[in-house]
């Protein structure tokens, strides 16, 4: 990769930096400085509310945190979130990849339809499940219910972390879809087909041929969207504001608690900065594995 | 279409695979018809949400929120009300603005540095990349309390400028990226023979460069407008009603009190529909940034 043009050495070390300069300073600043300031404020004693008490405060915001019950329900609520979100993306996009991937008719638009979810903005898949599909009385999936015979569900109130599961859930079903659809592309068709001369099954090629060779678009998927699901936010901040009680409350949504409606800046800076260890332990393999690719 | 009871087809999902032994031509053509029955019915019941939404947005609020059908007298009424009474105007023209103003900032300060990356790369630009990378992993609520602070300090809360100054750092990354990899892909002979010519850095990426590579860089600044478009974390914490773009003007329909869900409707249709196509349009290309070249 460094063998370039003997010219482009000396030259370009002055050139590349210029030109990069702009792009690294200003995310240099974009990172350093509120990270700084994270960690800073996490050390202190902040309230905007209280203007007078002010100062060091030692370990006091992390004690409080740690030993605040409603951290480990918020840890528990993301654990919970990523990980039922993860499997029902994973799963269902694979299965969903190869569907899409065989040959029907119209099968360019019925792609597209089920990529949709995917772009529509976070505020309105979740009111618009909120509301028109998971209400009580007059959503949908009530309606459905009772056309069967089945009692109605009262989402929200009954089942709220399954509510928000669903919502999130099929938002990022879409983006596990196009990733997967695309690594197919590179699929051997000819691995394939003489897979199936030799008499193997469908089920045995999606295992024996399909699966590994969407390892790695698969780790990519699940790591990408970490990333993503560690922080959601709008959905619970629309629907349920983090309730009933504390059933809803991930870490992103305590911190914003915290932050801006109890103005306790010391504890959401130490909040911040548990989630910030969190994304950098999945950080570290994904960017190991980019890495990686970057080498060939 | 009967969308609504798409459920049937899925029980036949077991037997297609089975019963499909590509050996007679009866047969393959039996099979496909189960695969468009299929691949249609699942493309359908992801898609319902979004189609149930605009179908909403044609109705009376009393339709609306009576039992499901998809017989009703369409009216523009809810649209009109939206347009007249809510002001979506304004919020519109702040998520254009918004987004289209931190796409450009974002393209004019990454293109010299993809450029750099791709044609005189040295021994460090695989690290910048990575880092670059990195800072993306940084997750919002880590840093919400400080961003917030020195928003309230220099008066950037609830203004455009400071909603395009933070999405244009948190596209950055994506940005650089995904021109480098079209950048990479462009063979560089043509560069060189430009360079013979004369042609200066500034004319290499004016006149060769960039129109040779205007697919890739028209694909990555869609992705950076839907990105920010569809943002919802920090326009919900950072803006409140000067600079509030589309997803936090839907939040305000969130309030318990009234269901408003024709006015919901068409108003989330109208916020989504110009990025639903955009997403159509670029979904291919998108992939590469969403996955930092690590599918293509």
């Amino acid at each position: 990769m460094n063998k370039t043009r003997a010219s482009g050495r000396t030259v370009g070390g002055l050139r590349t930096l210029s030109l990069q300069a702009p792009a690294v300073t200003l995310l240099l600043m974009w990172m350093l400085v509120p990270l700084g300031m994270t960690l800073w404020f996490s050390f202190q004693r902040y309230n905007l509310l209280m203007p007078g008490m002010t100062g060091f405060a030692g370990l006091e915001n992390y004690q409080y945190l740690f030993t605040d019950p409603a951290l480990w329900s918020a840890m528990g609520t993301t654990l919970l979130l990523v990980g039922w979100v993860l499997a029902i993306t994973v799963v269902g996009g694979t299965l969903l990849a190869v569907l899409f991937q065989q040959e029907f008719a119209g099968r360019g638009i019925a792609r597209v339809l089920a990529i949709s979810p995917f772009f529509v903005m976070p505020t309105v898949s979740a009111l618009v499940w909120k509301n028109m599909m998971m209400h009580p009385s007059n959503g949908v999936l009530s309606w459905v219910a009772e056309s069967f015979g089945l009692p109605a569900v009262d989402w929200f109130s009954s089942l709220p972390l399954t509510s928000i599961i669903i919502i999130v859930a099929w938002q990022w079903l879409p983006f596990a879809l196009l990733i997967l659809l695309t690594a197919m592309q590179s699929l051997d068709e000819d691995q394939v087909e003489a897979a199936r001369m030799d008499g193997a099954g469908p089920v045995a090629i999606f295992f024996f041929i399909t699966l590994p060779h969407l390892k790695r678009a698969i780790s990519v998927v699940i790591m990408i969207e970490m990333i993503f699901l560690l922080t959601i936010f709008a959905e619970i901040f629309v629907t349920t504001s983090g309730g009933p009680g504390l059933a809803t409350t991930n870490l992103a949504y305590l911190i914003y608690i915290r932050a801006l409606l109890d103005f306790d800046v010391g504890m959401a800076s130490a909040g911040g900065v548990v989630a910030i260890v969190l994304a950098n332990i999945v950080a570290i393999f994904l960017v190991r594995m980019v890495a990686r690719n970057l080498e060939d | 279409m009967t969308t609504a009871r798409t459920k049937q087809p899925g029980t036949q999902s077991a037997a297609v695979p089975l019963t499909t032994r590509p050996s007679l031509l009866a047969s393959a053509g039996v099979r496909k018809l189960g695969l468009t029955v299929l691949g249609w019915s699942v493309a359908c019941v992801i898609f319902f949400p979004i189609f149930w939404m605009v179908l909403t947005g044609f109705k009376t609020e009393a339709a609306a929120i009576a039992d499901p059908s998809l017989i009703f007298s369409p009216t523009l009424e809810s649209y009109q009300e939206v347009h007249d009474r809510t002001g979506y105007a304004s919020f519109a023209i702040n998520s254009v603005v918004v987004a289209f103003g931190s796409t450009l900032l974002a393209l004019l300060i990454a293109i010299p540095s993809a450029y750099s990356m791709a044609f005189l790369p040295t021994r460090r630009t695989k690290g910048t990349l990575l880092w670059m990378l990195s800072t993306k992993m940084l997750p919002p609520v880590g840093v919400l309390m400080p961003i917030y602070l020195i928003f309230r300090d220099v008066g950037l809360l609830d203004t455009r400028t400071g909603l395009i100054i933070v999405y244009t750092l948190m596209n950055l990354p994506i940005v650089v990226w995904m021109l480098y990899t079209f950048f990479k892909d462009m063979p560089k002979d043509i560069l060189e023979a430009g360079r013979m010519d004369g042609a200066s850095t500034l004319q290499e990426v004016l006149f060769l460069l960039m129109p040779l590579t205007l697919p890739g860089i028209a694909s990555t600044g869609l992705l950076s407008v839907i990105l920010s478009w569809n943002e919802a974390f920090w326009s919900l914490n950072l803006t409140s009603s000067n600079a509030a773009p589309l997803t936090a003007y839907i939040a305000s329909f969130s309030s318990p009190e009234g269901l408003f869900w024709a006015k919901l409707s068409a108003a989330s249709t109208m916020a989504i529909a110009p990025i639903l196509v955009l997403g159509w349009m670029t979904q291919k290309q998108m992939v590469r940034g969403l996955t930092f070249g690590a599918v293509k």
